[in-house]
């Protein structure tokens, strides 16, 4: 038996022995995902316990070094316990901007005392962070962020606003782009800071939007005192690192497009609209429907795959992550509406407990954010034409 | 395994890119069309993919085959497809040569497969009695008489068909048309008396016929596998079928992609270049995409039917439903349209024209085009395509 098979079987079994029950039911609303953080209330116990046993053996970040709190797998590895979570309806021990965005920058541009410091606390679930990217007239152009970061010694003052921070007001830290050189280009001036939310001067204000919900938040600072060991990599060098970090940020948007499917769609459809006695949808145009997206889903989760598998082998461009991103975000749109269809009036119910207080809908109305944040379908479609099909500028 | 191409199938993508380009270009494919050679293939150039070890490729060593796998059946496939090079590399090496080494016994084996290999054998699969690609509504018989079975019925589609030394036939033993059970299939000398075939020309000028059989004798021996269980050979070597079928459409879709990639740099309107228009870029790009997503799920279907043959028919299905709206859209409607009438041209598809001719819409070509050469690329073997669809409803759903 190869390693990777004894590898599999090993996984499969703790697992099976590790993963409580309840943490193997399909995710039916937001309510149901772990972020963690120092103010995170644990919907359940078996939430709490599968979040500390995963984090024990480093696999909330399966590839990230053990030293850092990770779980030290090899590529071929983490995908064989991808596999095996998804086979036993695994959910999710933890979904973090940490883990998914900076953590990948810390590694790549951090300092090893940041890395050490801030990684592994990523990696239990004990920090939750959240990311100063757009600005009110800093969206697609995102290099033209006006606030200001003032080198005042020891420490930066921050002073600015952000805009469509997601979850600011529940996370514990920020990553911050920031102005450091008021004069240079645009893209020249920018670094790349993490601060405390807690620190005076920081107030954020909840986003409602046509979901009901408010994960986005207006984020305003105001003399924000911010160390000058809480910098990343170099002076005015932060666009290099925002931009590593969006690449991994399009992976994870696009990355929706499969993490949310842990159950299949048809399966979920024949549920809310009932199957004939071949088990067939009752609905045969939906059926046709979905078996398409399925089988686009399917395709797209091996795309992700391979464009891993590029990059691990030094073949991958960095713009393929915005196909990811773009693709992704689209076929969770896709998906949204199809879950719709197969709901018909059930669906549009949106306080009752019966429709967990309108988990589709709201889940509806909320991915049609997904092809805006973290960059537009349009800017994702304007990357690929320039940076990977070298079409001109126009 | 990682979902990529070893650095032995990378070397084996560039040497077939080379061969492939310069001996089987699609001006190849044009001058036997346009010649209406009664071959519709270089016998000549199928004995370099002999040379080229491309006959024999899924072949065993031991029959002087090359051993290799569907991830290198797929790697040549859509070298070929890139060209649109006219051979009897599907029929002959894919379908027949993995039938027999699926099913064959160790006779039929030494019979055949050292001259398949050897390019010294043309073989086709009979199956469709249809439009539509159904094996389970096969109606024709194989009823026993004396030794062996007299075929009666009649097939369409057969590619290579009018060419063939060997036909693979599904017909009926038992059952009745629509049961997945009761097929055998049967190894036939085509010029087997009772046997009509007529050549017809496809819209793709790819090579099929329709074959007729009447009270056609054949030996018990020509049982290919086991009596009334053909049908799951049958399914097996289809999907290896399906799975290079989309692999052959990648790189139609992606050599027809590329060139309206550089049309959109070279074409000037408006006093600069049309791929600094948006709309064009966004389109270019979202083609991209689909195209990257369709060659992942191909390859994932290519190396499933190499690491698990039997769990593969999802997969394959998923490769083929891709392949057929996507590859099928990145060659054949967008960029058709974006090469405005050059894209309709019989002769001079795509950039080519261009390229000779700035400026100019060589109308007297007109007259001679039926369909776009750019859809015409992409409209080939719609029998694997079909099934591609209904496989992937009922494996999903």
């Amino acid at each position: 038996m190869s390693d990777l098979q004894t590898f599999r079987r090993e996984t499969r079994a703790w697992l099976e022995a590790n993963c409580p029950p309840e943490m193997r039911k399909p995710v039916l609303s937001e309510d149901d995902t772990c972020w963690g953080g120092k103010r995170w209330k644990f919907q359940s116990d078996a939430q709490r316990v599968w979040l500390e046993r995963m984090a024990g053996r480093g696999w909330t970040a399966p590839e990230w070094p053990k030293a850092y709190g990770g779980g030290g797998l090899e590529r071929e590895e983490a995908k064989v316990l991808r596999a095996e979570m998804r086979a036993l309806g695994c959910r999710s021990p933890l979904d973090s901007f940490g883990i998914w965005m900076l953590g990948p920058a810390l590694l790549k541009f951090g300092s090893e005392q940041q890395k050490a410091h801030y990684l592994p606390q990523i990696t239990r679930g004990e920090v939750r962070w959240c990311q100063g990217y757009s600005e009110p007239n800093a969206g697609s152009d995102l290099a033209s962020l006006q606030t200001r970061a003032e080198d005042k010694g020891d420490h930066f003052l921050v002073n600015g606003q952000k805009i469509w921070t997601s979850y600011a007001d529940k996370a514990d830290w920020i990553f911050c782009l920031v102005r450091t050189d008021f004069a240079a280009k645009k893209h020249e001036g920018i670094s790349f800071i993490l601060f405390d939310m807690t620190s005076p001067g920081v107030t954020t204000r909840p986003i409602t939007l046509i979901s009901g919900k408010s994960p986005f938040c207006e984020t305003f600072f105001d003399n924000v005192k911010v160390p000058k060991s809480q910098l990343v990599g170099t002076l005015n060098k932060g666009w290099d690192i925002a931009k590593y970090l969006l690449t991994h940020e399009r992976d994870m948007i696009g990355g929706m497009g499969d993490r949310a499917s842990a159950r299949p769609l048809g399966q979920i459809a024949a549920h809310l609209l009932g199957a004939n006695a071949a088990g067939e949808l009752a609905d045969p145009i939906l059926r046709g429907e979905i078996a398409t997206f399925e089988i686009d889903e399917a395709a797209f989760r091996f795309t992700m795959e391979r464009a891993g598998d590029m990059m691990k082998a030094g073949q991958g461009n960095p713009a393929f992550s915005s196909v990811l991103k773009y693709y992704g975000t689209e076929l969770n749109k896709r998906r949204n509406e199809l879950l719709m269809s197969a709901g018909g009036s059930d669906a549009l119910e949106w306080e009752s407990e019966r429709s967990h207080t309108g988990a589709l809908a709201r889940g509806w109305l909320r991915s049609k954010a997904n092809s805006i944040e973290g960059g537009t379908s349009e800017v994702q479609l304007n990357i690929v034409a320039k940076r990977i099909l070298g079409l001109p500028d126009a | 395994m990682p979902l990529l191409l070893t650095e032995e199938q990378a070397m084996l993508r560039d040497s077939a890119r080379g061969f492939l380009a310069e001996h089987g270009p699609v001006a190849h494919l044009r001058e036997l069309r346009d010649t209406r050679d009664a071959t519709g293939f270089s016998r000549e150039l199928w004995a370099r993919f002999a040379e080229m070890g491309f006959t024999g490729l899924l072949v065993p060593e031991s029959f002087g085959g090359s051993g290799l796998g569907h991830v290198e059946a797929g790697v040549v496939m859509e070298e070929i497809g890139r060209n649109l090079t006219p051979s009897p590399f599907l029929a002959t090496a894919l379908l027949t040569a993995s039938a027999i080494m699926r099913a064959g016994t160790a006779e039929q084996k030494a019979e055949y497969l050292r001259k398949i290999g050897a390019g010294q054998l043309i073989g086709a699969l009979a199956v469709d009695e249809a439009p539509k690609h159904r094996p389970a509504a096969i109606a024709m018989t194989a009823r026993r008489r004396g030794n062996g079975f007299a075929l009666d019925g009649a097939k369409g589609f057969v590619v290579d068909g009018h060419v063939a030394d060997l036909m693979i036939v599904a017909a009926r033993t038992s059952g009745a048309p629509g049961d997945r059970e009761g097929l055998t299939l049967f190894l036939v000398d085509p010029k087997t008396k009772g046997i009509e075939t007529e050549r017809t020309a496809m819209v793709d000028a790819h090579n099929a016929a329709r074959v007729t059989f009447r009270d056609v004798l054949v030996d018990a021996d020509a049982v290919l596998g086991e009596v009334d269980a053909g049908g799951k050979v049958l399914d097996g070597v289809l999907n290896i079928g399906r799975a290079a079928v989309a692999a052959e459409l990648v790189g139609t879709g992606e050599e027809a992609f590329g060139r309206t990639v550089a049309y959109l740099k070279e074409r000037k309107q408006f006093g600069k270049a049309i791929g600094q228009f948006q709309a064009l870029q966004h389109r270019a790009a979202h083609l991209y995409g689909e195209l990257e997503v369709t060659r992942s799920a191909v390859l994932k279907a290519l190396q499933m039917l190499d690491s698990d043959f039997d769990s593969a028919g999802p997969y394959v299905a998923i490769a083929k439903r891709r392949q057929v709206e996507h590859a099928g859209r990145a060659g054949g409607g967008p960029d058709a349209r974006r090469h405005g009438h050059d894209g309709r041209l019989r002769h001079r598809p795509l950039h080519e024209a261009r390229a000779r001719r700035p400026g100019v819409v060589r109308r007297h070509e007109f007259p001679r085009q039926r369909a776009g050469q750019t859809e015409r690329l992409l409209n080939r073997r719609t029998h694997f395509a079909r099934c591609g669809r209904c496989g992937a409803h009922a494996s999903l759903l």
